[in-house]
């Protein structure tokens, strides 16, 4: 829902690392998503290519790598992928849980000419 | 063609501003709360009920966010020090408050007057939970009406929750609202939330409520 901002800031940082490297072109975008961070790609796809445009990041590609959710149990640390909405502790059936991936949203890297 | 590497997080713009805030609030000692709920789950009400109770201990300002609408802040206007009100509807995102609209709702607050302010965020249980402001205190105000299950379905907003408020309850005969199960899902996200159970309208619990923001208020005096 609020991914126009955020497409914003993508183009910003594109932008600046690409001048920073001297770049003429940016090809292609590489960003990490965490399953619980509620970005939708798609959409930061759309308003990236309007956003981008007559900048050198026109045309370039989003590659989205997910990050699935990976819970660590406060009880006996197991580390594990929640298998639906109720957050238990495969291990221990421990219920105190906290978010071990799944936050992320950043620019990973990038490939420009 | 060459690789870059960034990695820089998205979210960075949002959370320099933020920090800014927090030094601008913690220079002028105001201790601030951001107050985020779904539609409808009372926050505006809490926020009245607290006025009315410290406006006499505290100086109290109110940052308003709402997608349209001055609704909200002529509410408040008669209780507060100081009201801004902040219509996201004309902003690039209208779903939640972010760090530069606090930025510049705290340019028109007196913050040399001020005690607390209490920041009402739009109502949503998903974007707010990305967005940092400055705040001091994160508060998430569920009620009876909406279910017990909003933990589960809305992870985040709650795991970074300082204190979350279950309210409505003088509704508690009339809905399936099992607050064990409520608090047991809390407490697993995040063991050291406070939880406070209370009516805005009966007025039942509010004053523990007070309680809690006038010792962070303390707390926030001597820091």
């Amino acid at each position: 829902m609020h991914e126009l901002g955020v497409t914003e800031n993508i183009v910003n940082i594109a932008l600046t690392k690409a001048g920073e490297a001297q770049a003429n072109r940016i090809i292609r975008i590489n960003l990490v998503v965490g399953e619980l961070s509620g970005f939708v790609p798609d959409c930061i796809q759309f308003y990236f290519d309007t956003l981008s445009k007559g900048t050198i990041a026109q045309g370039a590609m989003l590659h989205f790598e997910s990050v699935p959710t990976q819970l660590r149990c406060r009880d006996c640390s197991a580390i594990f992928q929640p298998q639906d909405t109720m957050w238990t502790c495969p291990e221990c059936r421990g219920q105190s849980i906290e978010i071990f991936k799944g936050r992320e949203l950043y620019v990973e890297s990038m490939e420009v000419e | 063609m060459k690789k870059i590497e960034v990695i820089q997080n998205v979210l960075e713009a949002n959370e320099i501003i933020a920090s800014r805030n927090r030094q601008l609030l913690d220079k002028h000692k105001v201790l601030v709360v951001n107050i985020m709920s779904a539609p409808g789950a009372g926050k505006t009400s809490l926020i009245l009920e607290t006025l009315t109770r410290l406006k006499d201990r505290l100086n109290i300002g109110v940052i308003e966010g709402d997608v349209a609408s001055t609704v909200d802040a002529e509410k408040v206007q008669s209780e507060a020090k100081a009201v801004v009100q902040i219509n996201t509807r004309n902003m690039p995102e209208s779903c939640s408050l972010m760090a530069a609209m606090i930025e510049s709702a705290l340019k028109d607050m007196p913050l040399n007057d001020i005690d607390l302010i209490l920041i009402e965020n739009v109502g949503n249980l998903i974007c707010p939970a990305e967005f940092a402001l400055g705040e001091h205190k994160r508060v998430v105000i569920s009620s009876l009406p909406e279910g017990d299950d909003k933990p589960i379905k809305y992870p985040l907003i709650f795991v970074d929750a300082d204190a979350v408020v279950i309210n409505k309850m003088d509704l508690l005969p009339h809905v399936d609202f099992d607050i064990g199960a409520f608090r047991r899902s809390i407490a697993g996200l995040n063991p050291d939330v406070e939880v406070f159970e209370l009516s805005s309208k009966t007025g039942e619990g509010v004053e523990k409520w007070c309680s809690w923001i006038l010792e962070q208020t303390k707390a926030d005096a001597t820091r």
